[in-house]
């Protein structure tokens, strides 16, 4: 299959008044094309860190301080600014989480997805409404000619959510990152919009990165999974390896304290201890405080392993049996 | 729509009414104007004519009565200075006034909205923290003050610009202006930047605040994640979004400005409705100190009506209240 | 986007006025500010213990030495006058020294009882609501809907001269912005769950009130007593230049600088500068730490 994206090595930084802030940390991974890669993690893992680097959107006092981005083999790291800007929306398109908020309220839809056009394509006024009326029919608005003259609050989320998306596939993207899209929506709402996508990125064999913190989602959705703690990738894999077979601990409590792995009637079981911050993260593995399998050995960074082919995992004393 | 419209005219008509009766008694608190006018050799029997000369015989409430039936055609007592209707004297005053507040509301805008944004999206820079240095310097400069130092600098020390007066004016359907001149001009740029100065500095404080809390809005974000220039992301997406409560607080502020240039005009000599009071309230002339609060009461209220309308205008969530799905 | 980082966890001994502190020290503006209105408040509280001459004693001044530029020396003792003399010969610096006295008196004294009025005005349209809460806010908005230097204008001619009368012209200018701010934080307030805790406890009207709706009211009424009192200062000074604030005989900035208008035209600055930029150096110090209290005070700029 062809890579649309390969990440080699990401460092992302914060520079607060507490100290610099590493967010995202030697995160290495790959998207081909029509594949769907799922990023979990819990919130403050640098999921979204993540996604908003490989758009070269991180503001100061952020900042992109290693690794590459290789988009369809061209290094999008230092990027200037004009060109960065010709791939966003264009061949790589992002989908934010909460919808009531990606649409600019004072603005009609019409306006919005029309500059949306008219950013990359030179076209005339009537064809770009044209395209934008397509677009709106293709996530499955009805009557879009209506609806094009509306203003976001007019719109339900699930609906402003599909606008969003409508957005995002204007360009026929080569690879769309998708930052929890369906988290603030309704579970039926949720599914429709989750098999849609699926449907319109297998058809176009447009590459996907799914950003969640549910499992689950996940599970139901992705080709390939890749776990995220405090900024580090410390598992990842085929969808059916991960969750069947997780080798790290953290994976492995997150599989673990999924309801419908719990038996009924039992506390619900979960990862002791609390997630670490980010400022005062000590050398070593962040999640041995948290880690029964902890020793003396999880004071050093562990390093990376490749126990099988596309199966990577960021452990001292990873689960070689696996199972939770 | 209509209701609403209807409702706040009722409103406006309500808050006029109240606003006669309480100009009424407070300007009747006024020491006596009799005083003032009559020649010290005066008897009672003359100081009694005066009075009744004045209509300041009759009880309080049928003063009143008199003043409100009077003031519904238009009639609002003669100047006792000068002896001329107080209204007429007024409008007369009103469009130098209205000028000069114009002036310095344009000035505001176009130089507080673009300093504004500059700091707001450059919080941290040298021009960022300059322009904020800038802003609260010219909150805390009195107006008065700023005026006698400009007069110092332009007129007195550099001799640029006139210090007084309104300059040569042409007439435009019936209405004297003096901005259409080069000599109008030059005399209305003092006084204009001196009434502009506190405005700027609010716009300003209030563009960068709008900016500061709109550009960390996921709607632009997402408007770059689309890909749109910088110029159109900032230009339409955020400055749409402030120019809500710009346009609110500037609409609302047009009747301090009115006010305040009471201070400005004094100063320049800008001869318009606010210098009028002045000199008014120091002779104790009632009835053009009366027609000058119901002037601007009434001006206020439109004012008011008409930011009311233009916020709706700019905002959709507002306008199409009830029409969502 | 909010997952960069947390705090670190606050130590324990942190009290939350000492986290005012610590926070409201983190400008170094807003401490020269603060510093600026010490010295200021300094100044005026003994002015006429520092002051070079008493400028209200007749029997110091000489028409002779009236419109002396700065630096000049008094022609009997060869006593300078650092910021040259007035019309009528008086020492500039100690009129200024005085002058501040007044403007400082005059506009926290007003403040003050504005705050007053208006804090317990707002605090019992929030409590209690209904009838009472539309009828005061009407009043409010009323009052608000227009401009505060006309109405202050038409009070004092109302009730004439004098330095009593110019506080209570100030103050009614005044309340209704503190009543207004009050209202609006004391409805949030009154909502939360300490409130219904306290009532829970049957506690009488004025101890819900007073101890325990007022204290978490506080913050937003401290921003804007600091603006309102820099406003108030800013007012009275207008006001007595336009010859209808305070009487010749406590001549306030306003005053002084209204004096200096007839000889600007003739080149003497000094006589309406120098106290101008006493009054700017107030007022900007006041303005600078009400800045950095209301950053400090907004939940929504909290890093």
């Amino acid at each position: 299959m062809a890579e649309t994206l390969r990440v080699e090595n990401l460092r992302t930084s914060f520079l607060t008044k507490w100290g610099e802030v590493t967010a995202v940390d030697d995160v290495s991974f790959s998207v081909d094309a029509g594949e769907i890669l799922g990023i979990v993690g819990e919130s403050g893992s640098g999921k979204t860190v993540t996604g908003f680097s490989i758009l070269g959107l991180i503001d100061p006092p952020g900042r992109i301080k290693g690794g590459r981005i290789l988009f369809q083999d061209e290094d999008l790291v230092g990027l200037p600014e004009n060109r960065m800007r010709e791939y966003r929306g264009k061949r790589i398109a992002m989908v934010f989480q909460d919808p009531m908020m990606t649409l600019n309220p004072v603005l009609r839809i019409d306006t919005q997805l029309i500059e949306s056009v008219l950013a990359h394509d030179k076209v005339d006024r009537v064809t770009a409404r044209q395209r934008a009326r397509d677009a709106l029919g293709q996530v499955g608005i009805p009557s879009p000619d209506e609806r094009l003259a509306s203003y976001p609050h007019q719109f339900s989320g699930g609906m402003r959510q599909r606008v969003a998306i409508a957005m995002a596939l204007l360009h026929r993207p080569a690879l769309i990152v998708a930052d929890e899209p369906t988290t603030a929506l309704d579970v039926t709402i949720q599914g429709q919009i989750l098999f849609e996508v699926q449907k319109l990125c297998k058809e176009s064999r447009t590459a996907l990165i799914w950003i969640s913190h549910d499992l689950s989602v996940v599970a139901g959705l992705a080709d390939r999974v890749a776990v995220m703690y405090a900024g580090k990738l410390v598992e990842q894999g085929s969808v059916d390896d991960v969750l069947d077979r997780p080798m790290h601990p953290y994976t492995s409590g997150l599989i673990g304290s999924l309801p419908s792995n719990n038996i009924r009637g039992q506390p619900l079981r979960q990862i002791p201890g609390m997630t670490p911050s980010l400022l005062n993260l000590s050398a070593g593995c962040a999640f041995r405080t948290r880690c029964p399998r902890a020793d003396a050995a999880c004071l050093e960074s562990p390093p990376v392993s490749v126990p099988a082919s596309g199966r990577e995992v960021r452990c001292a004393h990873p689960l070689v049996g696996g199972g939770s | 729509m209509i209701i609403y419209v209807a409702r706040r005219l009722a409103q406006a008509l309500l808050v006029v009414f109240a606003m006669t009766l309480i100009v009424f008694l407070g300007v009747n608190v006024i020491g006596s104007p009799v005083d003032i006018l009559i020649s010290p050799d005066c008897n009672q029997a003359c100081y009694q004519a005066s009075l009744k000369a004045l209509g300041l015989d009759l009880p309080l409430h049928q003063q009143y009565l008199v003043f409100l039936k009077n003031a519904v055609t238009g009639d609002l007592g003669k100047s006792f200075a000068i002896g001329v209707p107080a209204l007429p004297l007024i409008v007369e005053r009103m469009p130098a006034t209205l000028e000069l507040a114009l002036s310095a509301m344009f000035l505001a805008i176009v130089i507080g909205i673009p300093l504004g944004m500059w700091a707001g999206l450059k919080p941290d820079s040298v021009a960022g923290k300059t322009i904020m240095g800038g802003s609260i310097l010219g909150f805390s400069l009195p107006t008065f003050w700023v005026g006698l130092m400009l007069i110092m600098v332009f007129a007195v020390y550099l001799g640029v610009l006139p210090s007084t007066g309104r300059g040569e004016t042409v007439q435009v359907f019936g209405v004297r202006l003096s901005i259409l001149t080069l000599d109008g001009l030059a005399h209305l740029i003092l006084p204009a930047v001196n009434l502009a100065l506190y405005k700027i500095s609010l716009v300003i404080r209030l563009t960068r605040a709008g900016v500061r809390e709109t550009i960390t809005q996921d709607y632009v974000k997402f408007a770059r994640a689309r890909g749109l220039k910088a110029r159109r992301v900032i230009l339409v997406h955020v400055l749409k979004n402030i120019m809500i409560p710009v346009v609110t607080v500037v609409g609302l502020e047009l009747g301090n400005v009115i006010a305040f240039s009471v201070v400005s005009e004094t100063i320049f000599s800008w001869p318009g409705m606010g210098k009028l009071l002045i000199d008014s309230l120091r002779l104790l002339d009632r009835p053009v100190v009366v027609a000058y609060l119901m002037i601007t009461v009434l001006m206020f209220v439109v004012i008011n009506l008409i930011v009311d309308v233009l916020y709706t205008a700019l905002d959709p969530r507002i306008r199409l209240q009830g029409a969502a799905i | 986007m909010t997952d960069i980082a947390n705090p670190p966890a606050a130590s324990v001994d942190e009290t939350p006025f000492r986290r005012f502190v610590a926070d409201f020290c983190e400008s170094r503006v807003a401490i020269a500010g603060l510093v600026g209105f010490i010295a200021v408040l300094l100044v005026a509280v003994f002015a006429p213990l520092i002051s070079p001459t008493d400028p209200y004693d007749l029997m110091q001044v000489d028409v002779l030495d009236s419109r002396q530029p700065p630096g000049a020396k008094r022609y009997t003792d060869g006593m300078v006058y650092w910021l040259g003399t007035d019309g009528q010969g008086r020492d500039m610096l100690s009129g200024i020294f005085y002058g501040l006295r007044t403007s400082l008196f005059v506009g926290a004294m007003s403040g003050f009882a504005a705050m007053l009025i208006g804090m317990t005005v707002g605090l019992l349209a929030a409590y209690f609501g209904g009838r009472t809460d539309t009828v005061i806010m009407r009043l409010v908005d009323l009052q608000l809907s227009f401009p505060t230097v006309l109405v202050a204008l038409m009070l004092l001619a109302a009730l004439g001269q004098g330095v009593g009368k110019i506080i209570i012209a100030l103050i009614v200018v005044q309340w209704a912005y503190y009543a207004r701010t009050i209202r609006g934080t004391a409805l949030v307030e009154r909502r939360k769950e300490y409130m219904e805790a306290a009532r829970g406890l049957a506690l009488g009207h004025p101890s819900l009130l007073f101890r325990h709706l007022l204290p978490n009211c506080l913050p937003p009424l401290i921003v804007v007593g600091t603006v309102q009192v820099a406003h108030a200062i800013a007012l009275e000074a207008t006001l007595s230049f336009l010859g209808l604030g305070l009487p010749p005989t406590e001549p306030s900035l306003g005053l002084l600088i209204a004096n200096g208008f007839d000889y600007l035209l003739s080149g003497r600055y000094w006589i309406s500068f120098y106290p101008g930029v006493a009054l700017l150096i107030t007022i900007v110090c006041i303005n600078l730490v009400g800045d950095q209290v209301r950053d400090v005070l907004n939940p929504r700029l909290r890093r």
